[in-house]
């Protein structure tokens, strides 16, 4: 391996240290996201309530919990950046802006996967879901690839709103039509996994493939675009 | 030099009236001298308008793609390709929402509902809404430097993220009314005349496209030297509060 691959590598490891540290340490995930996320999972419970819907619809409303908890937290990720200025100090210093994005997006990958989760054993234990040990694994490796691919354009596009007015509305309504595929790949492979509807474990895996294909498009393509997207 | 008003030069006066002819023609043909379909009656007039639209839409943002490559590629990286970029998108913002409109009104008489979750309607929807996030980062403010480059980069994954929503979409469902002219398997025989409103439509559409983008992008330019001069003078104001 060059020498660069190995800087970059260092830059993307102590950036995603870093994220996880100030997130370790002033616990906004555990003590206001996550909250937040189960709220959203009980009013879905008070909007829905009749027997066998939550029992049904309850792939698509972890996922869609997910991305509403997803928008704070990458809000959060670039707050941290823009509020001091760090990102153009990044910049200027001539840090990497490739590395500074795998980075990012690995911290944001690691706080999505708690999260995810969290919904998902909410969803359990609220909603009555069943699983099967074929079915459990089939969702593990649901939640990594998603969380991947959501990881990546979260931070790809997180970086753009970043240091722009207006940015907390400017987020949703550039990224939720992206992640829609993520949306729909993740709930028909989870509802694969819970075993919703009458689905067996077998008819989620071509939805993972279609997770896979957005998490490797999107790393790659972020990789690239980051730079450029986020402000001279 | 002459003193030239307006965004207007005098083939784009040409262009405009030329358009004016085109589409009255299209509403004298769509309206009055082309038949009723057999199963659709009069509803089958709003596709002159319907379809167009939607064409000008795939132009426009196949346009704007093509000048924000041409721009992130260039090496004197002119604003000028932005502009039309810019230009193109929000014409086909305009154009996408038009199909839309026309669509559910079509949908409200054919399939008794304005709306149904089909996957081509969907991923319109979701190409509207895309280009509406575009439209929204080029007012994010900044140089117009800053605004060429993330809008471009924007535009570019723009390209490759519609693909992806289609297909995901297509996947979730489909009941959308196949091509029928475009088809060659198809066998739909439009009457004559029915076919000559509709690729009346398609040109009058195409060049009432071209000349909006002429417009807005001269438009656009206006307002970039307008901004530029503004900022000039507080320059100057402040040289001159200094130097007092």
């Amino acid at each position: 391996m060059s020498s660069t691959a190995i800087k970059k590598r260092g830059i993307a490891i102590a950036v995603a240290r870093k994220d996880l540290t100030i997130e370790w340490n002033s616990r906004i995930l555990v003590n206001q996201v996550a909250p937040f996320a189960a709220i959203v999972m009980v009013l879905f419970a008070f909007a829905l309530d009749n027997d066998g819907i939550l029992q049904r619809v309850a792939p698509g409303l972890v996922w869609l919990a997910t991305l509403f908890s997803m928008l704070v937290v990458i809000q959060r990720s670039f707050t941290v950046e823009s509020a001091d200025g760090a990102l153009d100090a990044l910049r200027v210093a001539g840090v990497d802006m490739g590395a500074i994005f795998v980075g990012k997006a690995i911290a944001l990958m690691v706080q999505l996967f708690v999260l995810e989760l969290l919904l998902v054993a909410t969803a359990v234990v609220l909603y009555g879901v069943e699983m099967t040990m074929a079915g459990f694994c089939e969702a593990i490796v649901t939640l990594v690839v998603a969380t991947v691919g959501l990881g990546s354009v979260g931070t790809l596009y997180g970086g753009l709103a970043a240091g722009a007015r207006g940015r907390e509305t400017l987020l949703p309504l550039l990224l939720l039509p992206v992640v829609a595929p993520v949306l729909i790949g993740a709930t028909r492979a989870t509802e694969a996994a819970f075993g919703s509807g009458g689905t067996t474990v077998s008819e989620g895996w071509p939805w993972i493939g279609l997770l896979l294909v957005f998490a490797v498009l999107f790393c790659a393509v972020g990789t690239v675009a980051f730079g450029p997207l986020v402000d001279e | 030099m002459a003193r030239q008003s307006g965004t207007g030069t005098s083939a784009t006066r040409r262009l405009g009236i030329l358009v004016i002819l085109m589409l009255a023609g299209l509403a004298l043909c769509g309206l009055w001298f082309s038949a009723e379909d057999v199963v659709q009656g009069s509803t089958v007039r709003i596709m002159y308008i319907h379809v167009p639209s939607i064409w000008t839409a795939y132009i426009a943002f196949g346009l704007t793609a093509v000048c924000s490559a041409v721009y992130l590629s260039g090496k004197n990286r002119s604003l000028a390709w932005d502009r039309f970029a810019g230009a193109a998108g929000e014409i086909g913002v305009l154009f996408v929402a038009v199909s839309l409109v026309t669509g559910s009104m079509w949908g409200r008489l054919t399939w008794g509902t304005y709306w149904v979750w089909d996957a081509r309607l969907t991923s319109t929807a979701f190409l509207f809404i895309t280009y509406v996030g575009y439209l929204a980062v080029r007012q994010l403010g900044g140089t117009h430097r800053q605004r060429a480059r993330r809008s471009s980069v924007l535009a570019l994954l723009a390209i490759l993220e519609i693909p992806l929503v289609h297909f995901s979409v297509t996947l979730w469902r489909s009941l959308h009314q196949e091509a029928s002219v475009a088809n060659p398997n198809a066998k739909v025989a439009l009457d004559g005349l029915m076919l000559f409103s509709l690729f009346l439509g398609l040109v009058a559409f195409t060049l009432l496209f071209v000349w909006l983008v002429l417009h807005r992008q001269r438009a656009m330019m206006l307002e970039d030297a307008f901004s530029d001069r503004g900022l000039d003078l507080a320059i100057t104001a402040r040289r001159n509060e200094a130097g007092a």
